[in-house]
């Protein structure tokens, strides 16, 4: 394993003393995807934990150059600088839009529809910590069934997390896949292979958020490696139509030794409501994703 | 050697809009700006202008693509009416905020609910306060010039223009307009010189939070608090009109038409009643002032060209010696009364001389105005006003209001 | 004591780092390296380093031995809950008026 390390860009982008939360899984996803794109990477954000991460005025953290935007138009934004960068002879620079789930699954999603839609050459990079974190925890369509959040403080999450993938699959995209930060490399390499390819490139990554998700700064990468082997949050990449588990989740696939989600479930102070019908509908759900998937792994 | 043709006032955007070179243009299609939309299509697809047309799935994003792509260094435009005026409005705020030189054509349309696709000046006036130029054309000639200027406004203040024309009334009629060769235009418009450009080459983050109080940056620079960075977007506003007055004589002496700059004025020189009011209304009010005049009353029209910023001590100055001042205007701020006359009447503020002005709302969702319409409610105030009936309550023109 | 004024008429930060201040005063726990234990220093070569791969602030340095910017670390304590080798404790932080 140190090998692969070594094979990475050893380059930091993120210089120390941001103000992301004590171990925060944005901070550790952000420093691979942005020692993967390197340079010559114009990225385009909305509000967000990611915007407080790229600091408040006059200075910031990271070395990459970085337009802020309002809430609803992080792909809009990105599709303006892709515009603008081939009127302007600068095709080589990369693209990358990235926004979390509030600003992608919720408000984000017309922009990114259209922009998806008209094919435009640009990375869109979801940050998914099932949530509105950046404004203290309110609940999007991406929190999972049965989690507490501030709007859904008592009744919990009523509906299931909303499938992202198949919205972006229904685009006929060039490149969708789904990381975590639990697993660095994988992430990486995936960052990347998306670099090289034409089109719009849409990455889905995991992220576990200490204190919205409520369990301790320690256990983030434990909880996002929890999420993997549970086959919650599932790693995998889809090009051309055809889908292909990548790491943790292809030697889950071949080996069948997938964890049950309470395992999952019982290590964050979110779920603390959830009732046993909702563990069972979550575990169902799990089931039938998870084999939807296998099925399409063989194919 | 003239090039005069006949063509709509969409005609005439377009080709300004072609003629000063833009690189980028979003554009989402609305009533009745939409042509406007499609005859910039075809000359990016047919390759008389080289440009990218992102094809936005909303209003909100098309200036959202002006914006990003503005800040890498391309001249952009866009386009829209109404609703989709209001939906992009969050924007308008960014586009000031961030001082981007973005042109836009505004082709008025009342505002829903209820729907109207028809002709008054609510959507623009509704966005005075967000830090946009404001400039208000009263026939098609205008309406191509004015886009050009627009551009060499926006670049030298460092602040996006809206150029407005009346829907159907001018977007849709055709006039014969004069059409400038690309050349001299080229010269008259310096390329776009960004004063921040995003590039990898410096790396910076542009337009994050800035917090209540100015902070140091790592370099020991005192850096702007919210308040300062806002206040430099009205600094500049306040030095706008000098460039749009210096603008509008350039443009004269390459081009030999003259708009006029922040107003203009007709038969002003000796008149004791004055209607004022904004683009095609305006040109209207004129055959107003000459039915007026047969009749012995000595009426005038000032043509309020650029509302923002408002030309608060040029039109003062225009109304020193009135008698009386009419205003009609196609749009109201509710709970008050029309946006036109607030401002005027602030403008008069203190004024040695103060004039009675009456205020008439006219023209919304479209409704006709007919120059006899505008002499017959400014002869009724006038005769108001003689017998020392200063304060009149805001009228609706040609409405039932019983 | 004269301050330059800022020039900018749009918001553009320059890079530099601990935008957030020193964050190092965040911590009420500081990973404690044991190098008898850590494998780099003890196979006295470039190994294992996952203290450096999962530190989501990058101020863990992937020397021998490896050393840690405290400055700036936070204290969450993911290398600690990380290190195979069992090599990195979270102590309590000793603050000045303590």
């Amino acid at each position: 394993m140190p090998e692969n390390l070594f094979k990475i860009n050893a380059k930091e982008y993120i210089l120390p003393g941001t103000r992301a939360c004590q171990g925060c899984g944005l901070s550790l996803a952000y420093r691979y995807a942005l020692k993967a794109l390197r340079e010559n990477t114009i990225v385009t954000l909305p509000a967000s934990c990611l915007c407080v991460l790229h600091g408040i005025y006059p200075s910031t953290p990271v070395m990459i150059p970085c337009l802020n935007n309002s809430f609803a138009s992080t792909a809009a934004s990105a599709s303006g600088l892709v515009a603008g960068l081939q009127a302007m002879n600068r095709t080589d620079i990369t693209v990358m839009a990235i926004a979390g789930d509030g600003g992608t699954f919720d408000m984000g999603i017309q922009a990114l529809s259209g922009a998806a839609e008209r094919g435009t050459d640009f990375i869109y990079c979801c940050y998914d910590n099932e949530g509105y974190m950046n404004t203290g925890t309110q609940r999007s369509s991406a929190t999972p069934l049965g989690a507490l959040t501030t709007t859904t403080p008592i009744a919990t999450k009523q509906q299931h997390k909303k499938d992202f993938i198949k919205i972006m699959e229904a685009h006929d995209i060039a490149y969708l896949a789904t990381a975590s930060p639990a697993y660095p490399i994988d992430l990486y390499d995936k960052f990347v292979k998306a670099k090289k390819i034409r089109g719009t490139r849409y990455l889905h990554l995991y992220i576990p958020c200490p204190p919205g998700w409520v369990f301790p700064p320690k256990d983030t990468v434990k909880m996002g490696r929890l999420a993997v082997e549970t086959g919650v949050t599932p790693l995998f990449e889809i090009e051309n139509g055809r889908f292909r588990f990548t790491g943790r989740s292809k030697s889950m696939a071949e080996k069948g030794n997938r964890l049950p989600v309470i395992n999952y479930l019982e290590k964050q102070g979110r779920f603390r409501k959830m009732n046993i019908e909702q563990l069972q509908q979550m575990q169902r759900w799990v089931d039938g994703k998870w084999q939807e998937y296998q099925r399409r792994a063989q194919e | 050697m003239s090039n005069v043709q006949i063509m709509t006032g969409n005609s005439a955007a377009a080709i300004g809009a072609k003629l000063s070179a833009v690189q980028v243009v979003a554009a989402y299609p609305i009533t009745p700006q939409s042509q406007l939309a499609e005859i910039l299509s075809q000359y990016i697809e047919g390759g008389e202008l080289k440009a990218e047309y992102v094809r936005v799935e909303g209003e909100h994003s098309a200036l959202t693509v002006c914006i990003s792509a503005s800040t890498v260094g391309a001249r952009v435009f866009t386009a829209t009416s109404a609703n989709g005026l209001l939906y992009m409005h969050e924007q308008l705020h960014w586009a000031a905020g961030s001082r981007l030189p973005i042109v836009m054509c505004c082709v008025n349309r009342g505002v829903g609910a209820p729907w109207t696709i028809f002709n008054d000046q609510q959507d623009s006036l509704a966005q005075r306060d967000t830090g946009w130029i404001q400039i208000y054309c009263r026939n098609n000639q205008e309406i191509l010039d004015t886009v050009i200027q627009a551009y060499r406004i926006a670049e030298a203040v460092y602040a996006p223009v809206m150029v407005n024309y009346d829907g159907f009334v001018l977007s849709h009629t055709m006039m014969p307009v004069a059409v400038p060769d690309s050349e001299t235009v080229r010269d008259f418009l310096p390329p776009y010189r960004p004063h921040t450009i995003l590039s990898p080459d410096d790396p910076r983050n542009l337009n994050p939070v800035l917090f209540p109080w100015r902070r140091e940056n790592s370099a020991g620079v005192l850096c702007d608090g919210y308040m300062e960075m806002r206040y430099k977007l009205q600094a500049a506003l306040e030095k706008a009109p000098a460039v749009i007055q210096e603008t509008n004589r350039l443009f004269a002496a390459a081009f030999g038409r003259d708009h006029g700059g922040l107003h203009w004025e007709y038969r002003t020189e000796d008149a004791e009643l004055l209607l004022v009011g904004m683009g095609s209304l305006a040109s209207e009010a004129t055959a107003a002032a000459d039915l007026l005049r047969e009749e012995g009353i000595r009426a005038g029209v000032i043509g309020v060209r650029v509302f923002r910023p408002f030309p608060a001590g040029e039109l003062r100055a225009a109304c020193a010696r009135a008698r009386g001042i009419v205003i009609f205007e196609k749009g109201i701020s509710y709970g008050y009364e029309g946006a036109l006359c607030s401002e005027l009447k602030a403008a008069l503020y203190r004024a040695e001389h103060q004039a009675p002005i009456h205020n008439y709302i006219a023209g919304l969702g479209g409704r006709d105005v007919k120059a006899r319409e505008l002499a017959d409610a400014a002869r009724t105030s006038w005769q108001a006003m003689e017998k020392g009936n200063y304060d009149q309550p805001t009228s609706w023109l040609n409405c039932y209001t019983g | 004591m004269s301050v330059k004024r800022d020039d900018n008429i749009s918001a553009m930060c320059t890079v530099a780092i601990g935008e957030g201040g020193k964050t190092g005063d965040w911590r009420s726990v500081r990973p404690v390296i044991d190098h008898g234990r850590c494998i780099p220093s003890v196979k006295k070569k470039a190994a294992c380093f996952l203290c450096w791969l999962y530190c989501p602030e990058g101020v863990v340095k992937a020397t021998i031995p490896v050393e840690i910017d405290f400055d700036y670390c936070k204290g969450c304590g993911i290398c600690a809950e990380e290190c195979p080798a069992k090599a990195i404790t979270m102590a309590r932080e000793v603050k000045e008026h303590e």
